[in-house]
């Protein structure tokens, strides 16, 4: 991998990281520490907060390889994948404001973040939800004979979800352009996964059904930008469907209240050593890139999300006639 | 010209004109390779191949989720459930994700599918294929409903369903797929419109599907001899045709709401009430009583809607008091 490229996979993941630390203090109550509203101010980020802070090595290693026509689902904890398919962070902040400027019109949220026109078909609530609507995408691309494919994320928790197995099966029946991508924190919501996922676990469920699968350590960038380039590769090819299985950890709680205090702190304090944006900053400077250069890919991103927080502070809030929008056009407005 | 056909070629014509018309008309479900399990896609195969007509794993949740996806990636997918009580496997896939796609996503994406899937009480099939859920959807933002009673309005609806842009929920009866009727190819039936059956001052009716059949033979009763309702086939129930109903019951101030769904919680109380209130009409309800659909006759009997059922049910309302 060039030097360009790791530097590439590390401004994205500190934008990443700088998005979500500012949507996290945000949603505590206030801006005070990025210099913009008192904290007493109500939280300007409302509800569940899903942060995937740690886990950004496979958002940035998996996205990179993609195209923009690509199309990619997500899951609740979308903010990274939105960010590394090439949404723009201020619109981004304006939805988590609930503001009319968001890319959702304020109607989303966190939960539902989404930019469709870089062709990231949402985050959703509803866990393993993404894995059949991005079966049926690759379905349509593969019917329209267009040459793009689709990047599925989901989680360890997911594929103890029936429709992990039912997409995962049609996905493979029909030989669609699909890349499903298990970004594998360990937990579902407040339990280790492990304690209740029987077998060997999500790759050996992908191989059951014949899908080529690679198993990467999720926190190393290079490790899974190298895998996921591979199996990419492979399914624009017209290989069918392949299964990156991304082995990574959450630094945070299931939602930004959670505190996590289920988990062994010790774990938790070794795991963000082991961190994915540490690992590839050290990787950086032992190639000889220098400090000053992280510093400021770090102060840009800092300053970007910046940006994003005073422009989603100043952006309107929908009219309330808005909620009656986007609903149906069929006796729309009249059947309320 | 029209033709005589059955509502189940009806509903074929109408998806194999919208198939030749529009590459992106794709249809997916089980057993769709064979023509359907009730011929409702016969012929359809042959024409447009396997990759138009999809046939499908038994796989409900992923059927629908991936006409979702379909969706958004630039085609319209007709779904095909078998029978309403199997989408219920897939009501995550029908009410988080298709019904609130748009406006979830701010209008970013649309979901412009039909979801085909029969409703009503097929003879000796028990509680798990015999349901009328069209309540469940109504209730749902996001969702049309359509309930088809004739072959030209099974051919009619079905058209404009596919031609909406809206996630429809589109509900054939299964004991309505043998009905013949004549068929005018092309001519249109707009969602939302009610249809008027008969025309009368002593009350209303308002019905759909399978019950505009029933209820017309309960006016041919002797019970009823003499007795003259507005009947109104309701055919969208939502958005349902509020004009229809409440100008008929501002004429004739009775309304008898009948369906085949068990009537507690029904769709006919969203209808009874909100011409209650708008008209301060009487009204009155006739459906199944809550119990599941039973195997034998007599079992089977006491949830089915009857002409002598809906002919005590406008007595009632006629002897009834303010």
């Amino acid at each position: 991998m060039t030097d360009e490229r790791l530097l590439d996979l590390y401004r994205l993941m500190r934008r990443i990281r700088a998005f979500e630390d500012a949507a996290e203090i945000a949603s505590q109550g206030g801006v005070a520490a990025w210099g913009l509203a008192a904290s007493s101010k109500p939280a300007l980020v409302r509800g569940p907060l899903h942060l995937s802070t740690g886990q950004e090595a496979v958002a940035a290693g998996v996205c990179i390889s993609l195209q923009k026509e690509d199309l990619l689902t997500s899951t609740h904890r979308g903010h990274g994948h939105t960010l590394a398919k090439g949404a723009n962070s201020s619109r981004m902040m304006c939805e988590l404001f609930g503001r009319a400027t968001g890319y959702n019109k304020g109607k989303g949220g966190s939960m539902h973040i989404a930019d469709f026109s870089v062709g990231m078909l949402g985050a959703n609530g509803v866990v393993a939800a993404g894995i059949p609507i991005a079966t049926g995408a690759a379905h349509a691309l593969k019917i329209r004979r267009q040459p793009h494919i689709v990047a599925c994320f989901f989680g360890d928790g997911a594929a103890n979800r029936g429709p992990f197995l039912e997409g995962l099966n049609w996905a493979q029946v029909y030989r669609l352009p699909v890349l499903f991508v298990c970004e594998d924190n360990r937990i579902s919501a407040t339990t280790p996964t492990d304690t209740m996922t029987a077998g060997e676990g999500v790759s050996a469920r992908a191989r059951a059904l014949a899908i080529p699968s690679l198993k990467v350590d999720g926190n190393d960038v290079e490790a899974v930008d190298q895998a996921a380039a591979r199996l990419i590769a492979e399914v624009r090819g017209g290989g069918g469907p392949r299964f990156l299985h991304a082995v990574t950890y959450r630094f945070k709680g299931h939602v930004s209240v959670d505190p996590g205090t289920y988990r062994n702190p010790e774990e938790v304090a070794a795991a963000k050593l082991a961190g994915p944006l540490r690992l590839a900053a050290g990787k950086l400077i032992a190639r000889g890139v220098s400090q000053a250069v992280i510093e400021r890919i770090d102060s840009e991103a800092q300053a970007e999300i910046e940006h994003a927080l005073q422009v989603a502070e100043a952006a309107p809030w929908p009219e309330a006639s808005a909620a009656y929008e986007d609903i149906l056009n069929t006796g729309a407005g009249i059947w309320q | 010209m029209s033709e005589k056909m059955t509502y189940a070629q009806a509903a074929c014509l109408a998806l194999q004109e919208a198939m030749r018309a529009d590459p992106r008309v794709v249809a997916l479900g089980e057993d769709l390779g064979r023509g359907g399990v009730f011929g409702q896609y016969r012929g359809l195969p042959q024409e447009f191949g396997p990759e138009r007509i999809i046939d499908t794993p038994i796989s409900e949740a992923n059927i629908m989720g991936a006409a979702v996806g379909m969706a958004l990636a630039g085609l319209r997918p007709v779904v095909e459930m078998r029978v309403i009580d199997f989408a219920l496997c897939a009501m995550d896939e029908i009410v988080n994700q298709a019904a609130k796609n748009r406006y979830m996503f701010g209008g970013q994406g649309r979901v412009p599918l039909v979801a085909r899937m029969p409703i009503g009480i097929w003879s000796a099939s028990a509680a798990q294929h015999s349901q009328s859920l069209e309540a469940w959807f109504t209730h749902m933002p996001g969702l049309v409903v359509v309930t088809p009673a004739t072959p030209q309005d099974n051919y009619g609806l079905l058209k404009a369903s596919l031609a909406s842009g809206d996630p429809v929920i589109y509900m054939e009866h299964k004991e309505l797929w043998g009905l013949e009727g004549e068929v005018t190819a092309g001519k249109e039936v707009p969602l939302g419109q009610a249809r008027r059956l008969a025309q009368g001052h002593d009350l209303t009716i308002v019905t759909w599907s399978r019950g505009v059949g029933v209820t017309l033979q309960a006016l041919a009763l002797p019970a009823l001899a003499g007795i003259r309702a507005d009947v109104i086939d309701l055919r969208t129930l939502w958005p349902w045709d509020k004009d229809a109903v409440y100008q008929s019951v501002a004429k004739t101030g009775r309304l008898l709401v009948v369906h085949e769904a068990v009537q507690a919680s029904g769709f006919g109380a969203e209808i009874a009430a909100s011409a209650a209130q708008e008209t301060g009409c009487r009204v009155r309800r006739l459906g199944a009583p809550r119990i599941p659909v039973g195997y034998a006759q007599v079992l089977e009997n006491e949830a089915r809607l009857t002409p002598e059922k809906i002919a005590g049910a406008v007595h009632a309302l006629l002897a009834q008091l303010h």
